[in-house]
């Protein structure tokens, strides 16, 4: 290992990028309990498949329009395919570039499968593949470019702890773009209910996301340093004010405290502490924990009532709330704490105006890059399934698998009886 | 009196209900089975073990109702199930010879809704 490699950062790095990489799980259990048992396995196949595509797209070209020097708005080709990201560091950092490229990566995918939300219950599987291939390549890259990999943001002092902008903003404004686009599930505003067929599921995945979460913006100081280990802490106390908060809304809203309510403020909490993490003191992250969750709330409620189908509000949970998180540190970052900046509670003005700034071109970009990208498919690729699949759900119709399945009349078509005969005879010669 | 029962897809369990609902057939069971009519079979595959599945799943509705109301109730079931594929279902139709409402222990007629038809 080169000698500017500090072991206990790559560690920690390391660490963190493998918990971020199992929070795509944890969404996929997330969005499987939110919908209908008949489309469960196909909205976790959907983040599963961000696993396998993104992986892919991010380690060929990805990475490098990222991260690769570039201008301000995207990185150039210097580590295509990988060139040249070996073990000397990236940067300034202590950790080996690979294990910074590794940890980007989990990134990355995490948000692809954020973005399925919007679209889950008739997307069909194939033009969905195709099209998270071509986001993590023309739009997530231009964002982490911005605030990560030395674009124009980043330049301009905007601070961005672990993906507000990229991340939260990004996902939240390319699922309201994709859900436009594809356009309202068929049962949608009907007198049939779309309710979510395993609440458990969705508690479980929730905490597997906080749990992860520990790891995105715990790891994103790149190592084991001050602000990595206050937005550690800040992702314990933003997440729990958060719930302690909505328990309150849903109290006044209907007089009982809900568990799907429950599971979506940890979310919101989590998202809202990802730009802030390592830049607020602790108090403030647990005001921020009040603060984020009365718009996403807000609008959770009043969304259902559109006749936009963003089917699980990843506009309210990831975009509304980054956007919220973003423009938080302008107001309240303290140089004491994360030793670049104060905000405008603190002295400093013009750290709002960067943070506004980014609070505006993110979502733009996202929507509107996400919006021709779709548009643009949708001229190739018939994007959603037909009405009858739709119907019948998406677990059959699109992988020939059911989630909860009984056995019942199911007759075995392979392997065939002969088959086994031939393997017991096998069986047979062996024991001789 | 009678005993209508109607075999529908999950699918269109709600736009029945709607159906039903909006000429006033509101005292129903439902329950789900499994059966077979004449559609075809889906093949569904788990690691190397290749299945058909000769039953799928349908909704069952059984509608007690006085006989005036037998082809309005039928038309329902038919407006709310029906999609033109096979496998949208099937109604039978059967006589009825006692209904008793527990709570006050009325019978027939009095019994089953809509009451007074």
């Amino acid at each position: 290992m080169p000698e500017t490699i500090n072991t206990g950062d790559t560690a920690w790095t390391l660490m963190s990028a493998a918990l971020v990489m199992f929070m795509t799980i944890g969404l996929g259990v997330f969005y499987a309990g939110l919908v209908r048992a008949k489309n469960s396995l196909n909205t976790f196949m959907m983040c599963v498949a961000a696993l396998a595509v993104v992986t892919v797209s991010w380690s060929l070209i990805g990475y490098s329009l990222a991260f690769g020097d570039g201008s301000g708005f995207i990185g150039n080709f210097d580590y295509v395919a990988l060139k040249d990201v070996g073990f000397e560091p990236y940067g300034e950092q202590t950790v080996p570039h690979m294990v910074f490229f590794v940890f980007q990566a989990t990134f990355c995918i995490l948000t692809a499968a954020l973005v399925s939300g919007a679209v889950v219950e008739r997307m069909r599987f194939l033009p969905y593949l195709g099209f998270i291939a071509l986001w993590s390549i023309l739009i997530y890259p231009v964002m982490a470019h911005w605030v990560f990999g030395g674009g124009f943001l980043q330049e301009n002092g905007t601070l961005d702890f672990a993906g507000g902008v990229p991340v939260e903003m990004g996902s939240g404004f390319t699922a309201l773009a994709a859900a436009i686009v594809v356009g309202r599930r068929m049962d949608y505003g009907r007198r049939a209910p779309l309710l979510p067929h395993s609440t458990p599921l969705v508690l479980l995945g929730a905490g597997i996301l906080w749990f992860g979460w520990f790891g995105f913006n715990g790891g994103s100081g790149i190592g084991t340093n001050q602000n990595g280990v206050l937005a550690f802490v800040n992702t314990l106390l933003t997440p729990a004010v958060c719930l302690l908060t909505w328990f309150m809304l849903d109290l006044i809203r209907g007089r009982k405290v809900t568990a799907v309510g429950a599971a979506t403020a940890i979310i919101v909490g989590c998202v809202g502490i990802t730009p802030a993490g390592g830049f607020v003191s602790p108090g403030w992250a647990m005001a921020l924990g009040v603060i984020v969750a009365i718009p996403s709330y807000l609008l959770i409620v009043w969304r259902p009532r559109t006749r936009v189908d963003e089917t699980l509000d990843v506009l309210a949970a990831h975009g509304l709330a980054g956007f919220v998180g973003i423009l938080f540190i302008g107001f309240v970052a303290q140089a004491d704490w994360n030793g670049i900046s104060d905000g405008l509670l603190y002295g400093e003005s013009a750290l709002l105006g960067d943070q506004a700034l980014a609070a505006l071109v993110a979502p733009l970009y996202a929507f509107g890059a996400t919006f021709v990208l779709l548009k643009l498919m949708s001229f190739g690729f018939r994007l959603r399934v037909t009405e009858r699949e739709e119907a019948i759900g998406l677990d059959v119709t699109q992988h020939g698998e059911e989630a909860y399945i009984s056995g019942e009349g199911a007759i075995l078509i392979e392997p065939h009886e002969s088959d086994q005969r031939g393997q017991r005879v096998l069986a047979g010669e062996a024991a001789v | 009196m009678k005993l209508v029962i109607g075999i529908v897809r999950p699918e269109k369990a709600n736009d029945v209900l709607e159906a039903l609902y909006k000429c006033e057939v509101s005292g129903l069971s439902m329950s789900r089975v499994q059966g077979h009519g004449g559609e075809l079979d889906q093949v569904q595959t788990y690691r190397g073990t290749t299945v058909k599945m000769e039953l799928s799943d349908k909704v069952r509705f059984d509608i007690a109702v006085s006989d005036d109301f037998v082809d309005t109730t039928i038309t329902a079931l038919c407006d709310g199930a029906r999609t033109g594929e096979v496998g949208d279902g099937k109604i039978f139709v059967l006589p009825l010879e006692r209904a008793v409402r527990i709570r006050t222990g009325e019978t027939d007629m009095a019994a089953v809704t809509p009451v007074g038809a």
